[in-house]
């Protein structure tokens, strides 16, 4: 039976992962996410977890190491932060290329310069095109359970991609939380052991990550994209097989209040907590506003976005890292984009906030708004506007 | 770029893995050449193996009816010259090759 338990979330994802039985994690500590590599290190030191722990020497062997972990047929793990992820780069495309399961905690943080470990999307927004399923939790329980459906959907024989978990460096990943701890029975109901859907097996050999030449490049990146595609309904199906066993249910758009509501914020990630409180408060200011969180980054659910935003009349994009050279953060570019194509045509305002881990209060949402409603009432659009700079 | 060796994109193994060996032979890398051939002349050729050695994509192999020879590979050759460079009885050289002989039967056959 599942536990009420009060636990760093850090912590509580390595435990989450220890719930999966991971085969192997290969990871380089990285703040803020040691905490998770770290935990996970002593789970397996001590006994507590049936694994090989990888101490490599950089994040790039780190994803090199479940590259090959992975294609051996073993459950995978691993995590990172801001420059490590960075590191990565280019063996996360390798990893979605060749169609590996493997899991990855990203404990988002700022890129440099100058050097901030605190919190922003930076780092995670750089890795956009990586091929991979991407989520993001608002919650400690949510890091958690999103863990748990990560692997489910990751090793689904439809999928067959590697998945990352967003959460929040600091805000989430070093605070304590209560939260519902599902025991082993329980998880294992929900993810049973892993039987990959191609390994490397002497018995039945196979090369991967060969040379695609021009012949073959193109075609493997549209089964690649369409596997991607073809991932949302098997995440949804996952979420909804997860609300039916555990009572916590999640879907690629969340909403709160947004019935009724002219204008939308539309957050991801931690920031959509606050939000919420500063919604029920504008509300009570008696302001028509509501929120829109993000929580399947990759594969984009256009049409559950569109149909979250449909009755709104102004949309405020916040972004949590800048696209330099382009109108607009990542999140706004993208979702201005899709407004286009979708023929939809409304207000819209970004603002970039909560850089290298600056906080965003409630106070910042209400004075969002106040730009919003007097930008709109005069017809001026707020292409973006970094909120809070000291001038 | 003909559909020589091409393969629609569902009908690829998952991750584009390889499930079947020497695929390399579905792809005419010969056609890489420009103009020019190797041709070895066995009069001068000392047997030293040399352009078997040195070939570094396995254009030559041994000759199952000379011992001693190399067979040159049409379909394979890419045309570098390094077997034309490294032979020390300077045995190989360039020959004109038109577009419609390219691949033709190896030399010294």
């Amino acid at each position: 039976m599942a536990r009420r338990v009060g636990l760093e979330v850090s912590l509580a994802c390595a435990e989450a992962v220890k719930l999966c039985n991971a085969d192997v994690i290969a990871a380089y500590p990285i703040t803020p996410q040691t905490h998770i590599v770290e935990h996970l290190s002593e789970l397996v030191a001590d006994g507590h977890l049936d694994a090989e722990f990888v101490p490599v020497e950089s994040e790039h062997s780190a994803m090199s190491a479940c590259v090959g972990s992975a294609a051996a047929g073993a459950r995978t793990f691993t995590s990172s932060s801001a420059q490590g992820l960075a590191l990565m780069h280019e063996m996360l495309f390798i990893a979605s290329g060749l169609r590996l399961p493997i899991v990855m905690a990203v404990a988002n943080r700022s890129l440099s310069a100058p050097i901030s470990i605190w919190n922003d999307h930076s780092d995670i927004m750089a890795e956009r095109d990586i091929g991979w399923v991407q989520t993001f939790a608002e919650t400690g329980q949510e890091v958690l359970d999103l863990m748990l459906h990560a692997f489910k959907v990751a090793e689904d024989p439809r999928v067959c991609l590697p998945v990352a978990v967003n959460l929040d460096g600091f805000i989430l990943t070093h605070v304590i939380e209560p939260m519902e701890m599902p025991d082993q029975a329980e998880a294992d109901a929900y993810l049973p052991p892993f039987v990959p859907s191609q390994s490397l097996d002497p018995a039945a050999p196979v090369s991967m990550g060969m040379v695609g030449m021009p012949e073959v490049y193109t075609e493997a990146k549209k089964a690649a994209l369409v596997a991607l595609e073809d991932s949302y309904p098997v995440i949804k199906e996952h979420w909804e097989g997860f609300a039916e066993q555990f009572g916590r249910s999640y879907k690629p758009i969340e909403t709160y209040r947004t019935e009724d509501a002219d204008t939308l914020f539309v957050t991801m990630g931690s920031l959509g907590e606050t939000c919420m409180t500063a919604v029920d408060e504008m509300r009570q200011d008696g302001k028509s506003v509501g929120q829109v969180r993000i929580r399947l980054w990759r594969p984009f659910p256009d049409e559950d976005f569109m149909a979250a935003i449909a009755g709104a009349k102004n949309l405020i994009f916040i972004d949590r890292a800048l696209s330099p050279g382009v109108a607009a953060g990542p999140v706004a570019t993208e979702m201005r984009a899709l407004l286009y194509t979708k023929g939809k045509n409304m207000f819209t305002a970004n603002f970039v906030c909560g850089l290298g881990g600056r906080d965003v209060t409630r106070t910042d949402f209400a004075g969002m708004l106040a730009k919003v409603e007097a930008a709109a009432a005069a017809g001026n659009e707020i292409t973006c506007e970094m909120v809070g700079v000291k001038e | 770029m003909a559909d020589e060796g091409m393969t629609p994109w569902k009908d690829l193994a998952l991750g584009c893995a390889m499930t079947e060996p020497g695929s390399s032979k579905s792809f005419n890398t010969g056609d890489w050449r420009s103009r020019h051939r190797p041709v070895t002349d066995r009069e001068t050729c000392i047997k030293c193996g040399l352009c078997w050695i040195m070939c570094p994509d396995m254009a030559y192999t041994a000759d199952p009816d000379a011992e001693g020879y190399y067979l040159w590979d049409s379909y394979y050759c890419k045309g570098c010259g390094i077997c034309i460079e490294e032979c020390p009885k300077d045995a190989i050289s360039w020959q004109e090759e038109k577009e419609e002989d390219k691949y033709g039967p190896a030399c010294g056959t």
